[in-house]
């Protein structure tokens, strides 16, 4: 076996001529130095700049800072940990709420129960608009002498604030955020659900077993693969979460996040390598995740 | 055997009421899901005087499109979707064209570092984007400076474009290499016999085969790219260069209090990419799934 993988490279790589070897190494060159002058050195020097105080003018004005970025994070800035509790409190919500009515909804449908065609079409909308289209909407619902407001009976001189109250806003973000959330799921999930053979269900359903039985013991084990990748962009969603509350509150803090901190530190008057050090801890935060999705994907090749 | 098929169409005649009530309920959250948009739409179609002087839930007077017209002309969407198309054209087909290359080579020549190429692009796509936002500022001035022209990069489409590409390529690569998997080997083989070079097996052969992928990443990336405002707002110093989308986030903010203007600048906005996903939906989702169930 191993001698005829050999002898099939060692032929492979005879039979190219001069030409073809340029042509191959230019096809895997170009894009891979893209790659890595746009990607991967930058991130590189991020996470340098996070060990530096910096003012982002002049590179002569670098100076080592050790751990100062990060001891300033963790022993000097309350804020910090109210960003890990909002991101925090996003993935309890997209894991046990947002992502399962996903995958409910994906069920359901695949079912094709009555109007499956229009429901698809209208969780799937707002997948497709841009945040920035989808802050506007919003406002159009909650802003004073907006929908919500007129249906509470408030006209615009006597509104609620809804994204100044800190009780409120948490819910009224995280419905916003799963309203596109939702629709994603469905959609990975349906595709999913596309490939499972129609027999199993059905031989479930003679047998006698219920609804939930035959989701929980047939559909969930032989969506495996799917689940993962699944669970993986939920976490990752919620980690990355920003624009969202960017378009909301822009630089402020009056909800943080952790992409929101990096920003503030990165954005505006003072830059700062606090912003780094930031981005440095969301990025260790997205390790396990992105390893756990490379595993899933490339299980075979791996072997 | 009779009181099995008995049981069976009780089952059923259950089952048909249960689906009845799971129905209507997914319709009722259906219709709460779409009545944002609905609303702002038809918001949209009636005049600002009309809402000032009689109130949001007023009957409306008049129904129109003036807004759309008032839109076109005073925000000067046409010069955004513009520039919005100088951004997305580009960055796609060059996202597409770089993957496929990448793909090819992976999936049709087996050298050492296949894999860890392949990882080094799929996981770059996965990265956190703000951890590349300071170096990547810098690095368009610095390469700016060098030529002689501080906008060579920086403030200018082209800057944009190659840091689309940059994140897009991974999932590019990724979705068109496990495509290319699945395309028999015998017909590389018999190309390679025949004598075709590398570049011929690539164009005349294997490219023709990825119409398919191609097409889905084209639509969903187009889609992606044309959503992105975050980029523009970066990069980009001048106003009058951005894309339709960062457009939109300055105009909300100058025409904050003529609600009707604004909506139907943003049902104008988000016209494209709604249109490209009700047309070209097969493409849209095997695109996002060819990515996510392989494996």
């Amino acid at each position: 076996m191993r001698t005829t993988t050999a002898n099939k490279k060692i032929r492979s790589r005879r039979s190219l001529s001069r030409n073809d070897r340029f042509t191959l190494a230019a096809f895997i060159g170009i894009p891979t130095l893209m790659q890595i002058i746009f990607l991967w050195l930058p991130a590189l020097i991020t996470i340098i700049l996070s060990f530096t105080y910096w003012n982002g003018i002049n590179v002569s004005d670098i100076k080592w800072a050790g751990l100062a970025n990060y001891k300033n994070i963790f022993f000097g800035t309350p804020v910090f940990y109210e960003a890990l509790k909002n991101n925090a409190i996003w993935l309890l919500w997209f894991t046990f709420l947002a992502t399962p009515l996903g995958i409910l909804l994906a069920y359901q449908i695949d079912r094709k129960i009555k109007g499956h065609k229009i429901y698809e079409t209208v969780f799937y909308i707002p997948v497709v608009l841009s945040l920035a289209i989808i802050g506007i909407i919003w406002n159009f619902m909650l802003q004073p002498g907006g929908f919500v407001q007129g249906v509470m009976g408030r006209d615009i001189g006597n509104a609620v604030s809804i994204w100044g109250n800190y009780s409120i806003n948490t819910y009224v973000i995280m419905g916003v955020a799963s309203w596109r959330h939702i629709g994603y799921i469905m959609l990975l999930y349906l595709a999913g659900l596309k490939s499972v053979d129609s027999s199993l269900r059905e031989a479930s359903a003679i047998d006698g077993a219920t609804e939930w039985q035959t989701f929980r013991k047939i559909i969930l084990p032989t969506m495996r693969p799917v689940n993962i990748i699944i669970v993986v962009i939920t976490i990752i969603e919620s980690l990355r979460a920003f624009d969202l509350v960017y378009i909301i509150y822009g630089t402020s803090t009056a909800w943080p996040l952790l992409n929101i901190l990096v920003f503030q530190n990165f954005a505006g008057q003072g830059i700062s390598m606090k912003g780094a050090a930031y981005a440095v801890i969301l990025l260790v935060l997205c390790i396990g995740p992105i390893l756990l999705y490379l595993r899933n994907v490339f299980k075979e090749d791996l072997k | 055997m009779s009181s099995s098929i008995v049981q069976n169409k009780e089952y059923r005649n259950k089952q048909k009421i249960k689906d009845g009530f799971i129905s209507a309920f997914i319709g009722f959250f259906a219709f709460v899901w779409i009545f944002p948009i609905l609303w702002t739409v038809w918001t949209s179609l009636r005049p600002y005087n009309d809402i000032i002087s009689y109130g949001v839930f007023s009957w409306p007077r008049h129904l129109n499109l003036d807004n759309y017209f008032h839109a076109f002309r005073v925000m000067g969407l046409m010069h955004y979707f513009l520039n919005t198309l100088y951004v997305t054209v580009p960055a796609v087909v060059l996202t597409l064209f770089l993957g496929s290359l990448i793909a090819f080579v992976v999936s049709r020549y087996s050298f050492r570092f296949n894999l860890s190429l392949l990882l080094l692009f799929t996981a770059g796509n996965m990265l956190p984007i703000v951890l590349t936002y300071i170096p990547v500022f810098w690095l368009y001035i610095k390469i700016g400076d060098l030529f002689g022209n501080r906008s060579l990069l920086y403030n200018n489409y082209l800057g944009i474009v190659l840091v689309h590409v940059a994140f897009q390529v991974g999932f590019a690569t990724f979705v068109l290499s496990s495509y290319m998997k699945t395309v028999p080997k015998e017909i590389s083989e018999s190309a390679i016999i025949d004598g075709a070079s590398v570049f011929r097996h690539y164009w005349n052969v294997m490219l023709p085969l990825l119409r398919p992928p191609l097409a889905a990443l084209g639509v969903l990336m187009s889609c992606w790219i044309y959503n992105d405002f975050f980029w523009a707002l970066i990069l980009m110093s001048e106003d009058s260069k951005r894309p339709v989308t960062s457009a939109l986030r300055q105009l909300q903010g100058q025409y904050i209090t003529d609600f009707n203007l604004l909506a139907a600048g943003a049902s104008i906005v988000a016209a494209p990419t709604v249109i490209l996903f009700f047309v070209l939906r097969k493409q849209f989702v095997s695109g996002l799934t060819l990515g996510s169930t392989k494996g």
